[in-house]
């Protein structure tokens, strides 16, 4: 077995199978990358576990985790300017905590040039919302380059490169889920030959860098004309044509949706052409134009919002095309991402006659119950919802923030009524609370999330005032985005570091009422929620355990486990289902007689769940190795 | 060489990516081009979770299209219900681990549990072939996964690709001791 990171550094150039998030990390090691920084996000994790895979002495450029995508941002910058090549990367919400300073950038002299990865994620995967990020892009003055495959995920990062060391310019290079994670085989070039050092050339006349007042207006000026040289670019290979046949009907698209357009034409009744943008901003005008000219109908095949859809309606209306272009048909165009079925039903509403509709082949397809995502066996935050439920009046406001915690909405537990974006907890909980003498509002926040972006609303919520309580749901790392460290976690990607204690952070704001508890400690969490909520001000709950996914694969690492499996005693069972229908680890299963009984292959042995049974049924009873 | 498509499905924590990596280095080996796809993110903690593999030069998207699954592997019973009744087609073939991970609702005794039994019924009416693995004397339930492999290599379920392939592919992706053990039990 080669290991990932033994691969990444193979210095002449092979072919492997790798995912799209990998191969971005040998672009990143060919075109000699600097600086990349980062806060984790999917669909984007796998790019820095891609990168942590390297031993850190080995690693061809320093990477750290930021505390959130706007330090990120302006970590890559600064190197930027240095002379350094860097890459900033994060999810496709990311980008608006980046954008305050993000949006900037096109304004300044990027001398080592500096490259916006942007994971994007149509389909809502992974996020709150389907955000397309194209349209900052725009606003941003950010040339913005979209790949469909692993193999092009390469190439387009090295066109990023060039045109961003060519003009000293930002590039966003905007990948969607399911390119990030497709996996193929991909040719690699070979490494440099050596490694050039950190750069410090920082000259504030390369500049101006402040641009303040009438500074203003040149360095705008100059952003603007580096995005007309590179509309017109005569380097670049902005698009790709195939023309089967030469059709009087064509389609223009990019990214991901091309590959389920080409699906959909294996089975079509006549080839159409096609037009697939590397480059969607600024849009390949001349390129575009000709392909309008050259077609009788084309249409405009665009996941998400209809942004390309409404510039190529622009410049065609000024060139006076005959050609007859064909948009969004209705809403359902907007929503979701464009996979295979998508788009065929797409096709088929737009050109029935050429793309057969595609029908279920099985009749009577019976019902399939849901499985969504839930807290792992032995998760702290079950046990904690388990005991925050237990303290709170039905009339309770609850208020979610994004993390595993985030799952406490769901049944049983139902702790969190609404969830915005990172952080937002303690603002709306104080929204929620004023003027509110008779309902208690609890907000949840996450450790990393707390030092991401969460310190504002708690320093407002002491600055102005307000009444709520905040639990911080800390399990030690950032756990749904796949473990990463944060600045309370007592480690970074180069070893260890100085851990930040939630603790003390609060203190020094001045919060008086600071509570911390072993999240298995239910009966005692939930008398401190009691108290809590019955007192006036802003009162934390720290309620700490750690992440026991993490917990037990570390475990397992250094050797083999010893679990003490729980069973249930069906002598003393009294079929009250509390563990099933309030606790609610997946563990418990029920027969078909309405037994309960445990699955052994999920039960790790925790016993959070020992103290929730009435008839005090459950108990150790076997072993097993893990 | 058209399109074999492979769909797998099963439980977050049930090792549905390894068995997808395996199978998707055993095709390489087997010098056919390969594409897949996995999920990845928040539904990794406990919810279904699909990988899907597409063998075959023809292939543009990672994403298998409507009904063209040749064949599903699961890993668990309810996920093997959940293909079955949503993209399986006719003269296709399932093969499914015995094993449950109920869902809340069928815990909660509001919706019936899925028996191998039932899949077996189903997959006859709708003219699926269902093949059920269970290893009794298996000893740890993560190789549950390499258990179903070994029935996919026994019944050469995937065109061109044979035992050495697997073998290479397992090699590529585990070391020491659990290449030893899974091994041991793909050849078995």
């Amino acid at each position: 077995m080669k290991s990932l990171g033994d691969v990444l550094l193979t210095a002449d150039p092979f072919s492997e199978i790798v995912m799209g998030d990998t191969a971005i990390v040998r672009a990143m090691a060919e075109s000699g990358v600097k600086v990349v920084s980062s806060y984790p996000g999917s669909p984007t994790p796998e790019i820095a576990e891609a990168i942590l895979s390297i031993p850190v002495e080995k690693r061809p450029f320093y990477f750290e985790f930021s505390v959130n995508e706007k330090v990120a941002t302006e970590v890559a910058y600064g190197a930027s300017i240095q002379g350094n090549l860097s890459v900033v990367f994060f999810k496709s919400v990311g980008m608006n905590v980046a954008l305050d300073s993000l949006v900037q950038l096109s304004m300044m002299e990027l001398m080592g040039g500096m490259v916006i990865i942007l994971g994007d994620d149509p389909g809502a995967n992974s996020s709150q919302n389907e955000q397309d990020n194209r349209h900052l892009c725009r606003l941003s003055y950010l040339p913005l380059l979209e790949p469909a495959t692993p193999t092009e995920v390469y190439s387009l990062f090295k066109e990023a490169v060039r045109i961003s060391r060519k003009w000293h310019m930002p590039v966003a290079l905007r990948l969607t889920t399911h390119v990030c994670h497709a996996k193929e085989k991909v040719s690699f070039g070979s490494l440099p030959s050596s490694q050039e050092a950190l750069q410090s050339l920082f000259n504030p006349g390369n500049g101006p860098y402040v641009p303040i007042t009438s500074a203003v207006f040149p360095l705008k000026r100059k952003a603007l004309q580096k995005l007309d040289q590179v509309t017109y670019d005569p380097e670049a290979q902005a698009v790709e044509l195939f023309t089967p046949s030469k059709t009087n009907k064509g389609v223009i698209c990019s990214g991901f949706p091309y590959l389920s357009l080409r699906e959909s034409m294996l089975k079509a009744k006549e080839p159409v052409d096609v037009l697939k943008m590397n480059r969607v901003y600024p849009l390949p005008e001349k390129e575009l134009l000709s392909f309008l000219d050259q077609h009788e109908e084309v249409k405009i095949l665009e996941e998400l919002d209809d942004s390309i859809e409404k510039e190529i309606l622009a410049f065609a209306y000024q060139s006076k095309t005959t050609c007859k272009l064909l948009g969004k048909q209705d809403l359902e165009d907007w929503i979701g991402e464009y996979t295979p079925d998508k788009v065929n039903e797409i096709m088929h509403k737009t050109w029935p006659e050429i793309f057969p509709k595609s029908t279920d082949p099985m009749k009577d397809r019976e019902a399939v119950t849901p499985r969504p995502a839930q807290m792992c066996p032995g998760c702290g935050h079950r046990s904690a919802f388990y005991a925050v439920k237990k303290a709170l009046p039905l009339d309770t406001i609850t208020v979610a923030d994004i993390g595993c915690h985030s799952l406490g909405f769901l049944k049983p537990y139902e702790m969190g009524q609404m969830l915005l974006s990172m952080g937002h907890c303690t603002g709306t909980a104080a929204g929620l609370a004023l003027g509110n003498k008779t309902r208690p509002v609890v907000a949840f926040i996450g450790d990393s999330t707390f030092f991401h972006a969460g310190l504002p609303g708690i320093i407002n919520a002491i600055y102005n005032q307000h009444h709520l309580t905040l639990i911080v749901m800390e399990n030690g790392t950032t756990a749904m985005t796949g473990h990463q460290g944060h600045p309370g976690s007592g480690g970074n990607v180069r070893g260890e570091a100085p851990k930040i204690a939630i603790r003390q952070v609060l203190e020094s704001f001045g919060v008086e009422s600071i509570q911390e508890v072993d999240t298995y400690q239910q009966a005692e969490l939930t008398e401190m929620v009691k108290k809590a909520i019955a007192s006036p001000g802003f009162k934390v709950i720290i309620a700490r355990h750690p992440c026991m996914l993490k917990f037990m694969r570390d475990r397992r690492h250094k050797g083999e486990v010893k679990i003490n499996l729980v069973d249930v005693d069906q002598n003393k069972c009294n079929h009250i289902y509390e563990c099933i229908d309030t606790f609610a680890c997946p563990t418990f299963q029920r027969t078909p007689e309405g037994k309960i009984i445990t699955q052994h292959d999920l039960c790790i042995g925790d016993q959070s769940c020992v103290a929730t049974c009435p008839s005090k049924a459950l108990g150790v009873k076997e072993e097993k190795t893990s | 060489m058209k399109a074999f498509n492979c769909y797998l499905i099963g439980v977050g924590g049930q090792g549905i990516g390894l068995l997808a990596e395996t199978i998707l280095r055993a095709a390489d080996h087997a010098g056919i081009p390969v594409k897949s796809v996995d999920t990845h993110g928040l539904a990794q903690r406990g919810g279904t979770v699909i990988s899907q593999i597409r063998i075959g030069a023809e292939v543009f998207s990672p994403i298998i299209p409507p009904f063209e699954s040749d064949l599903i592997l699961s890993l668990e019973l309810h996920e093997a219900w959940r293909a079955l009744m949503s993209v399986s087609k006719p003269r296709s073939t399932l093969l499914c681990y015995d094993a449950f991970w109920q869902p809340l609702s069928v815990r909660k005794g509001v919706d019936k549990a899925i028996s191998a039994n039932d899949l077996l019924e189903a997959g006859e009416k709708m003219g699926v072939r269902v093949l059920m693995v269970k290893e009794e004397k298996l000893k740890d339930s993560r190789m549950q996964n390499i258990a179903l492999l070994k029935v996919v290599c026994k019944e050469n379920l995937i065109p061109e690709v044979k035992q050495e392939h697997y073998l290479k592919a397992m090699e590529d992706l585990m070391q020491g001791k659990t290449l030893e053990v899974n091994k041991a039990l793909f050849l078995a």
